[in-house]
């Protein structure tokens, strides 16, 4: 009963991830992914790295949020491709899994590279 | 002067998003199902099977007494948790959980080995203190992948362990009494408050 999103057909072309652009302190802010960089998403995505999959409601409580917060943030990580999200039913309840796709990987990688380059940066400075 | 007031902002909020980003995945990557409740149903059969098998120290009885004990505390401890893990929606095989048993069970598969080589060679008074010290290792290797409380519990069963094999019968017995009965009893029943049943 397993099924994917079938919006994914129908969706334009997925979101490129925003940048925030500039120099500061020798860190170059221009390659930063703002898409993971809100909380909550930057929440959701770390979240999957160490699991390999997880719930619409665990990941609800993990996060501490709200149904339509989760569900706003969880989309634009699934347009982005960073995110698969899969639905199915559970003896007839609806089920939403998560998982975190290899784009989704290296962008939450290069965002933490980002992040240890900056305080390098800044304690360098 | 406003330059560096920005990037001290943009270090520090950095540094905040990389402690945010460790402290999810940590959370995350929990096993949170170590049951309470069935924490407190083993530690009364501990209890029970350390009264029971006090007049019997040394003997088969004993042995027969703490094996009885350790087959309805486990399945207590394994009901309690599919328990918890139904209540709270979480998957039985997620990594978390994997990770969890793969660390719980070697030590555990050890002590069962050796409890069967000293009953061979009548050696029972080793065992309170073999036991203490392997289910506590198995506690403090699994509790590293769930909440902070549990590779403490760990530590008190080793320290208790290391008493026991060092001393004599009736002080193992306390030990053993101690461990299986009064730790597992008082920190589910801490398990159980703060930690969702």
């Amino acid at each position: 009963m397993v099924a994917r999103r079938a919006r994914k057909a129908a969706a334009p072309r997925p979101a490129e991830p925003e940048v925030q652009t500039g120099r500061v302190a020798g860190g170059d802010t221009s390659s930063l992914d703002r898409l993971i960089h809100e909380r909550l998403r930057l929440g959701i995505i770390s979240a999957l790295a160490v699991n390999d999959s997880l719930t619409f409601k665990e990941l609800k409580t993990l996060l501490d949020t709200s149904d339509g917060n989760l569900s706003v943030h969880a989309r634009k990580l699934e347009e982005a491709g960073y995110l698969d999200c899969i639905k199915s039913f559970e003896r007839r309840v609806p089920r939403t899994d998560f998982r975190l796709t290899a784009k989704g990987k290296k962008a939450l990688e290069r965002y933490l590279e980002h992040m240890d380059a900056l305080i390098k940066a800044t304690r360098r400075g | 002067m406003s330059q560096d007031r920005r990037v001290v902002a943009l270090h520090e909020h950095a540094a905040a998003n990389l402690h945010y980003i460790r402290e999810t995945m940590e959370r995350a990557g929990s096993f949170t199902a170590v049951p309470g409740w069935g924490g407190v149903l083993m530690g009364l059969c501990g209890l029970a099977a350390a009264v029971i098998g006090w007049p019997h120290q040394g003997t088969r009885t004993w042995l027969w007494v703490w094996l009885a004990a350790a087959a309805v505390a486990t399945a207590c401890g394994a009901v309690a948790m599919a328990l918890k893990m139904r209540a709270k929606g979480l998957p039985a095989v997620s990594r978390p959980a994997r990770q969890f048993g793969l660390s719980f069970a070697p030590p555990i598969f050890a002590g069962a080995l050796l409890t069967i080589a000293l009953a061979r060679t009548e050696a029972l008074s080793l065992l309170p203190g073999v036991w203490l010290l392997l289910y506590g290792t198995a506690v403090v290797c699994a509790g590293t992948y769930s909440a902070r409380i549990v590779p403490l519990i760990g530590v008190l069963f080793l320290f208790l362990g290391a008493i026991a094999i060092l001393s004599s019968g009736a002080v193992a017995q306390v030990c053993l009494g101690l461990g299986f009965g009064l730790l597992h009893l008082v920190f589910g029943a801490i398990i159980a408050r703060n930690y969702g049943g």
